[in-house]
């Protein structure tokens, strides 16, 4: 295989990670039941403080303790307003983008061009022989490339095969039923929420400390939490189907920007700048239309078993509700 | 039962704005600046003189339309995240007017204003079209449509309508004069016919809201959509013209931007007015005559930040930072009303608690519509 | 209908059991379970729920719990199993105090209950519903199995694989008591049960609970406003009125002794009433419809002015999908809907109320009324025509209207904070005064039988000023008392009963399990 190509699509894997691991966070938060809205400011602001710690401490490590300490304590706020405050989910969680985001720009305005710790690139001993993928995806990334590939068949395996999963999805799903059943609905929300807002911290930390290294005014990421969670719809609530989704849009927005630096293909800035956008409308347009559905409907029956979690694309369906624990 | 009660609803209205200020102080502490100087730099840039209140006033201007749009679409539960975008068509389609038509000022004037708002409302009904017809949350939708139109905007000003001189993607050449709204004095650099427009459009909103048919429907749309179906209200077209109004009217916002503040088209227009809008109507939820005076103190923290700079060299994003807090504690301050004193329907177990809030349709509605 | 005890064959040996689950839970099985309910109070507001309740129990017993809507019977058993706290008063099980929280717990102690609309996941497959509540150590396989083995043994029909969303309410039922008896449940409460399920659902549900408490010693607790069904069922019944207990005997008893313990004095059962039929005013024209559910194919059906059709069948079996399709809510795929030579098959849902159609859906806060508005909003809703809203005038129709409907309410209440009963009463007084054709969804929906029987009165009225009807019913004694035709459903097959007064409640409830042919016979 053309190696040219196999470094385009190893560095795909690079940029595209930030991404999964943001939609993985709140696929997971999204399936307890909570919308946590605020992505686009969490990464901004877990970026941020993840840089300064780093840049503080020296160590890379600590700056993503930072990032994911700062993408829980968003989260937290969200869960607490909703379940304790009884405030809508949407609200509080628009408000946080914004203020989030902003107290990034306020707090990193004195760390833009300061060089700081990135993350090493490592390679994976074995993985990185294998033909094809390991070149892609073994070779040469940071850590974070790693884990966010462990998180997806962790995540996967989680939800849809263990018994604390079953418990994750009637919550989100019908949580009277999982409350009859012993589960403490809300606790799980807490539980889920923070998880996926670490998550989420983690990968603002991806972006600062490694694939937009550093801090710059505006913020190198703004924007892409409002992609994750396109992704998280796009992903019907499953993590292949994000991961896909993610890896999908990265990659379109890679080709588009080669097609930009290349010489031989004239193509007007205004497009390339509007595409990640049409791109978004157009994901989520593939998904309303019950493209998918159909396509569900026309399978054979013992392969609709098979795939009916993988092809759904029906949100949790007591997603962004709220549950009183009697 | 109020009298003890009493103190407590005060120290939770005020609590948020003391916190507020508090959480901000500690900021400025911790990069080395004395939050007094803060305080005094920002009043100073709201108050010191007649210039710094009109400048007051050319932010709370375009806040307010944003505003008097976004309580319509609440009004339906919707969320319109566009309206950022909404703005910026208008500011769009005003720039090309006025930089295209040559006409007397009492011609171009209202012409502007009709196009901008024609603008809005376009870019308003893509977001509802995409919303009831194709079933893209107006979040996302809304989101996107923002983004695209700053990709817009910033493509005309390097491009069709860049200065002789090359684009430098900073502005379009100012426009003529007689395409300006013209101001009240130098002393007071204000628009009066914003002003007037403002006046007639708070009231025709609030009497739409109140006493007709439509403003029930979107009532009735924005609380239960399938039961205002079943009870004759046309529930797709009154979610979509809640779109187009509050793009007609935010489109006027945009205009203003650059017919008065700016004199050019420049990059995002909208400058984050529109997001803050969206602050100001969820402190003042439904209360539609509360949002011009919750907007002009939120005006004066943001006019009065841009000293920040100028005079303690900090980013003037403090003052977006003390406007985040103050609205999401006045929310969680909200809900703690709510959990001590009970609130309305409280007393019932069994009756569904209505909302304090605007009701709003969750992220995850986007692939679900009627 | 269904066997009583004589000629049972118990299609379960209680060895079997032990082998699939474990063997503690058979020893807990071996002594029948007692349970003493003293002094429970729970009140609602102002509403005293239960009041004073002071009930025993025991084990190997049938026993129905009756009473009208309101009455109390379902916030007692919520507190006897776990789902709602008691203000004050105890359990004892075993003469033993229970302290139990939540319906987990009183799972662990022996009691669960089987709600109306049972407690599943819908996005869940029947396994994994199965799977979902039994003890960590329980693999996917051995859940699998003890499934299968339970089922056949009361014979069940329930695919592990299919979604929960996919079965009817009776497998939802049979699959719930399944999971209960795997956690060792030694009380089984069912709340109406025989709502919306078929003849040989019923037959199958009535061998299994006979079954358990005959053989196994278990407490089973059936609650239900259907007389029949106690009378075929139950050993014994406590009957409660206005949150008291005031009655307990043991069967056998009449329907009429019944009715008094319940209401406290007879009431004549409600006579069938023969109205004059006019012309055809809705033409039905081989519709055929398609919903996410179901697909009815080509039904053709002359309504007349006057005329009632009443529509049976299970959920989602296709009535709702013709009633839908009546009012444009449900799309067709081919036919004609046609009002007094109007064709309306590609108007709007808006256009065909205007034509002369009524429509009011089963659930009432969901689709029907607007949470957070008030009566006169509603009632301002329904003047489409004005541009300006005029509110003194609304008020005083709305004024009217409630004194008429009998309403308890003002005009200035907001709609959520009206009782049931009232909301439904709101609904009718919204509701066109002489339209064409009122299509209904559950008229008397969650109403009590005073409730319902003024609900069919105003109908009735305006059916006598030549306004047809057509409605649909769990309710299969509700269909046979008002319909002049009835149609059954069947997974989206039909079949129409040409003269209602030939029909009975057996016959519907054979048609609506899907028997066309034998009770064509």
């Amino acid at each position: 295989m053309n190696e040219e190509l196999l470094n385009i699509l190893q560095t795909l894997v690079t940029s595209s990670t930030p991404l999964v691991i943001a939609a993985l966070g709140e696929t997971l938060t999204e399936r307890a039941g909570v919308v946590n809205l605020s992505l686009d400011g969490s990464i901004t602001l877990a970026a941020a403080i993840g840089f300064i710690a780093a840049v503080g401490s020296g160590s890379a490590l600590v700056g993503i303790i930072a990032a994911m300490v700062v993408g829980a304590l968003i989260a937290l706020i969200i869960v607490v307003a909703d379940i304790e405050l009884k405030q809508d989910q949407v609200a509080i969680g628009f408000v946080l983008t914004l203020l989030a985001a902003s107290l990034a720009q306020f707090i990193g305005q004195s760390y833009t061009r300061v060089r700081g710790p990135e993350l090493p690139f490592v390679s994976l001993t074995f993985l990185k022989d294998i033909p094809i993928l390991g070149p892609v995806f073994f070779t040469d990334h940071n850590p974070l490339v790693y884990i966010s590939l462990l998180l997806v068949f962790v995540t996967w395996w989680w939800i849809f095969r263990t018994r604390p999963g079953l418990a994750l999805r009637a919550v989100g799903e019908r949580p009277a039923s999982a409350f009859a059943r012993g589960t403490k609905v809300n606790r799980l929300r807490y539980l889920y929420t923070l998880l996926g807002g670490s998550l989420v911290g983690l990968a603002g930390a991806a972006y600062s400390l490694s694939i937009k290294a550093g801090w710059t005014n505006p913020p190198a990421m703004r924007g892409d939490g409002w992609i994750a969670l396109a992704i998280v719809i796009f992903g019907g609530w499953h993590p292949f189907r994000v991961v896909l989704g993610a890896y999908l849009f990265a990659g379109l927005r890679a080709i588009s920007s080669a097609i930009q630096r290349s010489p031989d293909i004239q193509i007007p800035l205004v497009l390339i700048n509007a595409l990640p956008w049409l791109l978004m409308i157009g994901t989520l347009l593939l998904v309303s239309s019950g493209a998918i559905e159909r396509l569900l409907r026309a399978l054979p029956r013992s392969a609709q078993v098979w795939t009916r979690n993988l092809l759904r694309s029906d949100p949790p369906a007591a997603l962004g509700t709220r549950f009183e624990e009697r | 039962m109020t009298d003890n009660r009493t103190p407590l609803r005060i120290l939770l209205l005020i609590a948020p704005i003391v916190l507020s200020l508090a959480i901000t102080a500690i900021l400025v502490l911790a990069v080395g600046k004395n939050p007094l100087e803060v305080m005094t730099a920002i009043w100073e840039g709201a108050f010191r003189n007649s210039n710094a209140v009109a400048g007051v006033v050319n932010f709370w201007i375009p806040l307010t339309f944003a505003c008097l749009g976004l309580v319509i679409t609440f009004t339906a539960g919707l969320w319109n995240i566009g309206v950022e975008g909404q703005m910026m068509l208008g500011a769009v389609f005003a720039s090309w007017a006025a930089r295209t038509l040559t006409l007397p000022s009492p011609v171009l004037l209202p012409l502007e204003i009709v196009l901008a708002m024609l603008g809005g409302a376009f870019w308003g009904f893509l977001v509802g079209f995409l919303r009831v017809r194709l079933g893209v949350n107006e979040i996302f939708g809304g989101v996107a449509l923002n983004a695209l139109a700053n990709v817009l905007v910033i493509y005309l000003i390097s491009g069709p309508w860049q200065p002789p001189e090359g684009g430098s993607a900073q502005s379009t050449p100012p426009f003529p004069a007689e395409s300006l709204l013209p101001e009240i004095s130098s002393e007071f650099p204000v628009s009066l016919l914003a002003l007037f427009l403002i006046v007639i459009i708070v009231a025709a909103v609030f009497l739409a809201l109140r006493g007709t048919r439509w403003g029930l429907n979107l009532k009735a749309t924005g609380k239960n959509p399938r039961s205002a179906l079943l009870l004759g209200v046309p529930t797709t077209q009154s979610a979509l013209s809640a779109f187009v109004i509050c793009g007609a009217i935010a489109g006027i916002g945009g205009a203003y931007r650059v017919l008065f503040t700016f004199d050019s088209l420049r990059p995002l227009p909208s400058g984050g007015i529109g997001f803050l809008a969206l602050l100001v109507v969820l402190v003042v939820a439904n209360r539609a005559l509360l949002a011009p005076i919750v907007g002009f103190v939120f005006a004066a923290i943001l006019a009065g930040s841009t000293r920040l700079r100028v005079v303690l060299q900090l980013d003037q994003s403090l003052a977006e930072v003390l406007q985040g807090f103050v609205v999401l504690l006045v929310l969680m301050a909200n809900g703690l009303r709510g959990r001590i004193l009970g609130g309305p329907g409280a007393e019932s177990s069994i009756q569904p608690e209505p909302q304090a809030q605007p009701t709003v349709t969750t992220a995850a509605e986007a692939t679900t519509h009627e | 209908m269904c066997a009583s005890g004589a000629g049972l064959h118990p299609p379960l040996i209680i060895y079997g059991r032990v082998s699939s689950v474990s063997a503690y839970i058979f020893l807990r099985w071996v002594a029948n379970m007692e349970i003493e309910l003293q002094h429970i109070h729970k009140r609602f507001g102002r509403v005293h729920a239960n009041n004073d309740i002071s009930l025993k129990l025991h084990g190997g017993r049938i026993i129905g719990v009756l009473g009208e809507n309101g009455a109390g019977k379902s916030t007692l058993m919520k507190i006897l199993s776990g789902y709602q706290p008691a203000d004050s008063g105890s359990i004892l099980i075993d003469g033993q105090k229970a302290g139990y929280h939540g319906p987990q717990a009183a799972i662990a102690a022996g009691v669960g209950m089987l709600q109306q609309d049972p407690l599943d996941v819908p996005a869940f497959t029947v396994l994994e519903n199965f799977l979902y509540g039994q003890p960590a150590s329980m693999t996917r396989r051995a859940a699998r199995s003890d499934l299968a083995k339970i089922s056949h043994e009361f014979g069940f029909h329930l695919d592990p694989e299919t979604p929960a969303a996919r079965i009817s309410i009776g497998q939802r039922q049979q699959l719930e008591i399944v999971r209960l008896l795997t956690l060792g449940v030694r009380t089984l409460i069912l709340d109406e049960p025989t709502t919306g399920i078929s003849a040989q659902q019923k037959t199958i549900l009535f061998d299994a609970l006979q079954a358990l408490a005959r053989d196994q010693g278990m407490t089973v607790l059936l609650v239900s406003h259907k007389l029949e069904d106690v009378i075929a069922l139950c050993d014994e019944v406590v009957v409660l009125r206005a949150g008291c207990l005031v009655g307990e005997r043991a069967m056998p008893a009449t329907k009429a002794e019944l009715v008094r313990l319940m209401f406290g004095q007879d009431i004549a059962p409600q006579e069938r009433s023969a109205g004059s039929l006019g012309e055809i005013v809705l033409k039905l024209d081989s519709l055929t419809i398609q919903d996410r559910r179901v697909r009815v194919e080509t039904l053709s059906l002359d309504v007349r002015e006057g005329e009632v059709i009443g529509l049976a069948g299970l959920d989602g079996s296709g009535q709702e999908a013709l009633m839908r399709a009546c009012v444009g809510l449900t799309p067709v795929v081919g036919g004609n809907v046609v009002l007094k030579d109007r064709d309306l098959t590609r108007r709007s849902y808006r256009e065909r109320m205007r034509a002369g159609l009524a429509f009011s859906a089963a659930g009432r806060l969901e689709e029907g009324l607007v949470a957070g508005l008030t009566l006169t909003e509603h009632m301002a809703l329904m003047d489409s025509e004005r541009t300006m809203i005029d509110w003194p005038g609304v008020r005083d129709i709305t004024r009217r209207q409630i004194e008429r409907y009998n309403v308890r309410g003002r005009a200035e209440d907001r709609i959520e904070m009206l009782s049931g009963g009232n909301q439904q009463r709101w609904l009718m007084a919204l509701l066109p005064e002489q339209p064409r054709v009122m299509i209904l969804e559950q008229p008397t929906r969650g109403l009590d039988v005073d409730s319902a029987r003024w609900v069919w009165q105003l109908l009735l009225d305006r059916r006598a000023h030549g306004t047809a009807i057509i409605f649909n019913s769990p309710d299969l004694d509700e269909i046979v008392t008002y319909s002049d035709r009835i149609i059954v459903f069947f997974a989206g097959r039909f079949h129409l009963i040409e003269d209602a007064s030939t029909a009975t409640v057996e016959v519907l409830g054979h048609l609506i399990g899907g028997n066309f042919e034998e009770a064509a016979r």
